[in-house]
């Protein structure tokens, strides 16, 4: 997908009539594209060429990168610097914003300065509990759940105002996202709750791992009972399992994960368990696909980012469309020169 | 400790109406509360509060009750204090994340709000953000007299 009038790398697009931002996800996501979007995992480091390596693994292959605010409450480079860089060489990050380390005068602070970074895309989270992560002797914050974090970013961009009421002079915009889980309990209360989060001014749902299709159908059924389709761009989460043993290990370990006993078997009789992983991951997503009110993939393949380039490649989602990267207009010129 | 909590999410219908009934007796008592001085009966109804909630709900005073609109679990005693519903974190045998041996608060809440009349549609209304200056304070008083502000503020014969 391009765009005609896209302008220099790391300048805001002209906003459309009824877009909230200036950004090429929500672009791509209101033309009716099936977008990917991919997890990047901020560094260890202070150091921005950390950043911009990981960023570049997948050029071409996604339209959006979601920097992770300390995932799994361990400690990494914040998300809205990893966003800050990202933007300063055009590519559309989505920061991600957890209630747990701080408190909402800090929340909708880093959402005004994201926001005057270039930040276009946010996703609004609980966040994992801090006895998940290297620091569980850290104070949880969680003043905000997602839905009411959803609400005052909403309020911050749709009528300029803080929670406390006081006036902002120019508001974010900003396209604000929240994050779901088809596979946990309760089921049958899972889809009202992304009611509740579309209520409060969720635009986007990235989901976390769907590795259980029924779980996934019967949750987009009720979705749809709900009339909540057209009103929220719904994205899966999908990702390759390194090994049968992998899986077993997040399944008992990472919060959330629900991986079908008969996966992992699929794993387990494998000859080359990480190919198999990455064969399953297609299948998923060409089976996602198929699924009426989805709007896309997101791709978590933490510690395996170079396989998103293959997984896009081989489950033919982009149907040959190109992301915007920052060589993509130069390779493409280049090649059609050579051609 | 648990056990008390769990009684009382299998009881949510009755603790339900119970509470509804007993708001209308404390509303009755506003003139009372209004002669005394609220500020002064808040530490002792504040104190038979944090008992009879503690012993019914491990409540934890939050001071903006909201029981009714979640099945009579207290969302305070989610380890993240989520109001508007479960995190995605939910073991698959119901359990907490943060707390493995303890049932998720919300999948108690869920069970509890399908014994409410009108309970599902309670729990899917968004909570606001908490106000952490209530913190202690007591719910029951700050009911009562939120109400009497409104029945005041509505002109006598027209429609509430």
């Amino acid at each position: 997908m391009r765009f005609d009038d896209e302008p220099v790398p790391g300048y805001p697009l002209p906003i459309l009539p009824g877009h909230t931002s200036p950004g090429r996800f929500e672009r791509v996501l209101r033309a009716g594209g099936f977008a990917v979007t991919t997890e990047l995992a901020p560094p260890d480091s202070a150091d921005p060429d950390d950043v911009y390596k990981r960023a570049r693994v997948f050029d071409g292959c996604v339209d959006a990168i979601n920097a992770t605010d300390g995932s799994g409450a361990n400690c990494h480079m914040s998300s809205i610097a990893v966003c800050s860089l990202l933007t300063r060489i055009g590519y559309a990050p989505i920061m991600q914003i957890s209630c747990r380390d701080k408190n909402r005068i800090a929340i909708q602070g880093d959402i005004l300065g994201g926001a005057a970074m270039g930040v276009c895309n946010m996703l609004c989270l609980t966040g994992d509990g801090v006895q998940a992560g290297d620091h569980p002797q850290a104070k949880p914050v969680f003043d905000l759940d997602c839905v009411s974090l959803l609400e005052i970013a909403r309020n911050l961009r749709d009528e300029h105002r803080f929670q406390s009421g006081r006036r902002i002079s120019f508001a974010p915009r900003v396209f604000f996202g929240a994050a779901e889980n088809p596979s946990a309990l309760p089921h049958e209360w899972r889809a009202q709750r992304l009611a509740k989060k579309v209520a409060a001014g969720a635009q986007f749902i990235q989901t976390q791992y769907c590795y259980d299709l029924p779980l996934l159908r019967g949750f987009m059924q009720q979705v749809e009972a709900l009339g909540l389709f057209g009103k929220v761009y719904i994205l899966a989460g999908v990702g390759p399992l390194r090994s049968a043993k992998t899986a077993e290990w997040m399944r008992k370990h990472v919060p959330g994960m629900h991986i079908p006993d008969a996966t992992i078997a699929r794993l387990k009789g494998a000859a080359d368990q990480a190919r198999e992983g990455i064969n399953i991951c297609i299948e998923l997503i060409q089976a996602i696909r198929e699924i009426r009110g989805i709007s896309g993939v997101h791709i978590m393949a933490y510690r395996q980012e170079e396989s998103v380039a293959q997984i896009v490649d081989q489950s033919r989602i982009l149907q040959g469309r190109s992301p915007w990267y920052p060589e993509r207009d130069a390779a493409q010129f280049s090649h059609r020169n050579a051609s | 400790m648990y056990a008390a909590r769990a009684w009382s999410v299998r009881h949510a219908r009755g603790l339900n109406a119970f509470y509804a009934k007993f708001e209308g007796l404390l509303t009755r008592m506003h003139g009372l509360f209004r002669a005394l001085g609220y500020e002064r009966v808040e530490r002792p109804v504040a104190g038979i509060e944090k008992v009879v909630k503690g012993l019914l709900f491990d409540c934890q005073m939050c001071g903006q009750c909201v029981l009714s609109s979640t099945g009579m679990s207290c969302p305070m005693n989610c380890p993240k204090t989520l109001r508007n519903g479960p995190c995605g974190g939910v073991r698959d045998n119901g359990n907490c994340e943060v707390n493995p041996d303890m049932k998720c608060v919300w999948v108690e809440a869920y069970r509890g709000s399908q014994r409410i009349p009108g309970g599902i549609e309670a729990m899917s209304k968004a909570q606001f953000a908490v106000d952490q200056r209530l913190q202690g304070r007591s719910s029951w008083l700050k009911v009562v007299r939120e109400k009497a502000d409104s029945a005041s503020a509505t002109p006598k014969g027209a429609l509430p």
